[in-house]
């Protein structure tokens, strides 16, 4: 099978498996919405501030929520011993992994659009600035979360305590494109200045994690 | 001479934090040592 | 090899005894800061020997996963750790510094600051993940996720230089070049912490190879008990 064959094939089992199941997405849904209501009663949203914090608030909660998503990639897999029976395939490890973390980023995409009205209802927000610029933020922002978050996750499955080490892992590195996300949505929503630096440095986040992580996931995978 | 505390602090802190950092290394190797000598016999 | 163990630790004893009489009593005191400005012979030396033992980190860790050297691996365990400490150091003494200077202990937006405490984050994440990991494919993984690490460093770098442009703080003494005296304080007190960082990274070392030995002798002893 081709790279693609076996991306696409891996990416509508899981995503049939979820449409089933509804495991991921109820449990990313209540913890955002837990977060949401949590942060209401901790800050005063009717607050002029509420619109400069609100992008870190955002963040934070689609970070956590992720983290919830993305313990369950290869968890899933683990059971029936679907790994080593993929390892011992001829297939590459790569379009495994591409698969994986397209699979994610629809998840936390499908979590970010019914979490954002709520998150607008909650806050009063209104944008400022330019608001297109906040899809290709959110697009560029989730893809550095998921690309990471499922190559640690593949990582993490080697530890004792796999739930732990996941956001242990990816928190600190994931520092500069979270500053990104919530310095961009900030711009935004703020109208004060530029978010296009942000924006670049999201890419350029993108760009390196996903090239490194495809060149050393097989390493992961076999690693065993 | 307020500055003079900041400094020895400083100073403090940097020599217990490489006399600790030396102290548990020379205990593990303690214990890797007497594991040895246990094992060996 | 215990000798010249025995000679390094005299040489780093005796190099650290004279960069502390230079830097407390050769060098000139500075006009504006006073004598506080005396924990940058500490504190500037071991921020340089930090990013060296991470810099040795990142090098050993792709050389491991090339060469597959046991001895690779050690060292990039080794030297991440030693790091940390050296890390440890530069973040506990740099607010002891900036409260009389600055008036604060904490500049959130400052460059150096930041990227140094997140780079020390990221290197005791990577030492908690050597430490929970099972099996025997600990190195690869620690590997891997070291050269994420270093890919990392010059990214926090950019994000925070762009952060602090916007959001402007308090910054270390505005420039200016070193006196040249001060200058060679600092570099003998670098020299003398480099030494003291091969120590300690030599002891460390030995401390790996005699504990995978002794890990390995118990791992025979078990199975020899259990064959019986």
């Amino acid at each position: 099978m081709s790279f693609f064959a076996i991306t696409r094939a891996t990416l509508a089992k899981d995503i049939r498996l979820e449409w089933r199941s509804k495991d991921a997405i109820n449990a990313m849904l209540f913890f955002g919405l837990l977060v949401v209501v949590i942060f209401s009663f901790a800050f005063d949203p009717t607050a002029e501030e509420s619109r400069r914090i609100a992008g870190g608030l955002i963040w934070v909660a689609f970070l956590f929520a992720a983290v919830v998503a993305l313990n369950q990639t290869w968890a899933r897999e683990l059971r029936n011993q679907v790994l080593d029976a993929y390892r011992v395939s001829p297939a590459a490890a790569n379009p495994l992994f591409l698969a994986k973390a397209l699979g994610n980023f629809i998840f936390v995409c499908v979590l970010e659009a019914l979490m954002t009205p709520l998150f607008i209802a909650f806050y009063k927000l209104r944008a400022l600035g330019p608001a297109w610029e906040l899809a290709p933020i959110a697009l560029l922002g989730t893809w550095a979360l998921v690309i990471n978050g499922t190559f640690f996750a593949a990582i993490s499955l080697r530890t004792r305590s796999r739930e732990i080490m996941l956001p242990l892992l990816l928190f600190p590195i994931s520092i500069p494109a979270l500053l990104g996300m919530v310095n961009a949505t900030t711009a935004v929503l703020s109208g004060e200045e530029s978010a296009r630096f942000w924006i670049a440095l999201l890419l350029a986040y993108d760009v390196v994690f996903t090239t490194v992580s495809l060149l050393l996931f097989e390493l992961v995978l076999e690693a065993e | 001479m307020n500055s003079m505390h900041y400094l020895y602090a400083a100073y403090i802190a940097t020599w217990l934090i490489h006399g600790s950092y030396l102290t548990i290394l020379v205990r593990k190797y303690a214990r890797v040592r007497r594991e040895m000598e246990r094992l060996r016999k | 090899m215990r000798r010249g163990f025995t000679l390094l630790a005299l040489a780093t004893a005796l190099l650290l005894s004279f960069a502390l009489y230079e830097a407390l009593i050769a060098a000139p005191t500075e006009q504006t800061m006073g004598d506080v400005q005396r924990i940058f012979y500490y504190h500037v030396p071991s921020a340089w020997t930090a990013f060296v033992l991470f810099l040795i980190n990142f090098v050993s860790s792709i050389v491991y996963l090339i060469r597959r050297n046991p001895k690779a691996d050690i060292l990039a365990l080794v030297s991440a750790e030693v790091g940390v400490v050296f890390c440890t150091v530069v973040i506990v003494t740099g607010p002891i510094w900036a409260r009389p200077v600055w008036g604060i202990w904490w500049a959130p937006g400052d460059i150096r600051l930041t990227t140094t405490l997140v780079l020390w984050l990221i290197y005791i994440s990577y030492l908690i993940l050597r430490r929970m990991s099972t099996g025997g494919r600990t190195p690869v993984i620690a590997a891997v996720v070291a050269i994420f690490g270093a890919l990392d460093v010059p990214l926090v770098y950019f994000s925070i230089w762009f952060f602090r442009t916007q959001h402007p703080s308090p910054v270390i003494g505005g420039g200016g070049s070193l006196d040249p005296r001060m200058a060679h304080v600092l570099l003998i007190n670098w020299a003398a912490f480099l030494c003291l960082a091969w120590l300690l990274s030599w002891v460390r070392y030995e401390l790996e190879v005699a504990k995978r030995r002794v890990d390995e002798a118990q791992a025979m002893e078990s199975l020899q008990e259990s064959s019986r």
